[in-house]
């Protein structure tokens, strides 16, 4: 087991060095930074000054180095924009993008679950054809239309919710939060939903079938055969049964929500990293990309590592396999 | 059930009984016949600055504009009469779809078959990488890439197909490692036919079925992903507005009410992407052994 630990954890570190070099190496590669950051008026000696300062007159794989130094001393660069520390710069933007994910996939996956039980426990009543049509919608139509439509319908035609912002925060802990406060909550409504629709589909599906799985199942024909009622069966028994698969999605989730939520954001104009990269890529501020992409990297395999993990403890299989 | 000489025959008949199906196949047809005849069809040319004229942007669908002809969906904020952009934007993409859902194919067949032929430590290779990057959402790929490439349209169908052609190498490997391990293909090696022959003519083939499945879903996320870009703005150029970008120019105007710029650019969009995925359904349920009866 030791040997699987370590041997994911090499994999793991590998793929974030590559990651960091194909993306700085990429992001170095678009554009000219220094038209940005200098203003064409500027005199030739401050044009120089400028370069120096942020080191774009080395060779890149020096800058690389640099980096990489300053980035494992936790130091991301300053924003050509902003001119403040990236790290700050993102920190203060990811509580917002936080509230609104984990809002989405805990709202999806509660009221997925609860759906896609309803749906395999009774196939064929017409309010489970119901919910399995709206769910393959979920899956095909693309999400920043479903956006637009949100707007359209509850913001301008309607009236009741607005359509962008993050309105009223509460600070708790030195960080604002929407959900406290009834205006925030009303912001975040609409842009939840959305980011929600197409988790919400895939946790029908996957609630859908593990219970049309297990109600078939001798498990559920002894507790019935014991007189247990339908719904302790449910609660008790079926509940347990799915959950393994629904977990997992859950945490993988968790990570793609978070790269969907730049659509989502934008819409919405929902003040969160993803908007912050979506700016930050139309004026080239190369250190935010730089350091968002290699934010996200990061977040992905060390998801990826803990998943591999859980599985190497759930399933000998997976372990044994990895060790030969 | 009469003709069944050849199995494109025994396929369509079979594609036939399903009549939702059909409904979808012959919408996917005609919008691609208003995609290749868009110039033919449309009303005006919307690329063509001097057909517009900036007293007739905005307005509302029905009015009948300075070119004399009424404006059945309205006026984008150039002036563009909304339906012949959406025919030309449809022709984009579509024309983008196909092209990366094609290239992808094509990287992914190869890489998959490959690595399932070949064996060993390029396949341990190949595979390794296809599935690091199936762990990573689409969405991101695409964008990182597109922030990586730079705008235009051979840059975005590069961001497109860097997205997805881990789902090609995945299915075409599945395929091919389960037909690399059957008799056929072992008596086929062990006559003088040269291995790539054999690659050819008798695994290639037998893989086609999942991929054809596979291409279907994935044109149809490809054009779903290249308007999703271009509504972040991260697509093609302006000049050439696509669907997704149609929607996006729209976007600003819709808090005034003036929801038809945006909106029938997105019905378009849905109605082929809906479209392709039911037809792809259906396909995937015909190639599907276990549930032929």
């Amino acid at each position: 087991m030791l040997g699987f630990v370590i041997q994911r954890f090499l994999q793991a570190v590998l793929v974030m060095a590559a990651m960091s070099v194909i993306v700085f190496c990429g992001v170095y590669a678009i554009g000219n930074p220094i038209d940005i950051v200098i203003p064409p008026e500027a005199t030739q000696e401050i044009r120089e000054q400028t370069i120096r300062r942020l080191g774009l007159d080395r060779p890149l794989y020096e800058q690389y180095f640099i980096f990489i130094g300053n980035l494992l001393q936790g130091d991301l660069g300053r924003s050509f924009v902003y001119n403040i520390p990236v790290l700050e710069l993102i920190g203060g933007r990811l509580p917002a993008t936080l509230e609104l994910v984990l809002i989405s996939v805990i709202s999806a996956t509660v009221l997925g679950v609860s759906l896609g039980i309803y749906a395999g426990y009774r196939p064929d009543s017409w309010v489970s054809k119901t919910i399995m049509a709206v769910s393959v919608l979920g899956f095909s139509v693309p999400s920043f239309w479903v956006g637009l439509i949100l707007i359209l319908f509850f913001a301008v035609n309607l009236g009741w919710l607005p359509a962008g912002g993050r309105g009223e925060t509460v600070e708790i802990w030195g960080i604002g939060w929407s959900f406290p406060t009834f205006d925030g909550l009303s912001h975040i409504v609409l842009p939840a939903i959305n980011l929600a629709l197409f988790k919400l589909a895939m946790m029908i599906r996957l609630a859908r079938a593990g219970t049309r799985e297990v109600m078939l199942t001798d498990t559920v024909k002894f507790a019935r055969a014991a007189g247990i009622s339908e719904g302790t069966i449910l609660w008790r028994h079926l509940l347990k049964l799915i959950s393994i698969p629904i977990i997992t999605v859950f945490g993988l989730e968790l990570g793609s929500t978070l790269a969907f939520a730049v659509v989502t954001e934008t819409i919405f104009s929902w003040p969160g990293v993803g908007k912050l990269i979506i700016d930050s890529i139309a004026v080239l501020d190369r250190p935010v990309m730089v350091a968002y992409l290699i934010l996200v990297a990061f977040l992905f395999v060390t998801i990826n590592f803990v998943i591999d993990l859980v599985f190497a403890l759930i399933d000998p299989r997976v372990r044994h396999g990895a060790a030969a | 059930m009469s003709d069944t000489n050849t199995p494109f025959r025994r396929f369509w008949t079979e594609f036939r009984e399903n009549k939702v199906a059909v409904f979808a196949l012959a919408v996917v047809v005609t919008m691609i016949l208003l995609a290749l005849f868009a110039s033919v069809v449309s009303p005006q040319n919307p690329y063509d600055l001097a057909n517009l004229s900036l007293m007739d942007s905005r307005r509302p669908p029905g009015f009948v504009g300075s070119g004399g002809y009424t404006h059945l969906l309205g006026t984008d904020p150039q002036g563009r009469d909304l339906l012949s952009a959406i025919f030309h934007g449809l022709r984009i993409s579509i024309q983008i779809g196909l092209a990366a859902g094609f290239v992808s194919l094509t990287i992914g067949t190869a890489l998959g078959i490959t690595a399932a032929y070949l064996g060993g430590r390029i396949e341990a290779l190949i595979m390794r990488l296809v599935d690091l990057q199936l762990s990573f959402p689409a969405i991101l790929l695409a964008l990182v890439m597109v922030a990586l490439l730079g705008q235009g349209k051979a840059q975005l169908i590069g961001a497109l197909v860097a997205a997805q052609y881990a789902y090609f190498a995945r299915t075409a490997y599945g395929a091919a490692k389960a037909e690399r391990g059957k008799d056929y293909i072992e008596a086929a090696l062990a006559t003088p036919l040269s291995g790539r022959l054999v690659v050819w003519r008798h695994l290639l083939p037998n893989c086609t079925p999942p991929l054809i499945v596979v291409a279907t879903v994935q044109i149809a996320n490809s054009i779903s992903l290249e308007a999703t870009l271009s509504f972040l703005g991260l697509g093609l150029p302006v000049t050439e507005p696509s669907l997704g970008m149609l929607i996006s120019n729209g976007f600003p105007y819709m808090m005034s009410g003036r929801y038809w710029i945006s909106v029938y650019p997105g019905v378009a969009l849905i109605i082929l992407i809906v479209a392709i995925n039911v037809v792809g359904d259906q396909v995937r349920d015909q190639f599907n052994p276990r549930l032929r009866k």
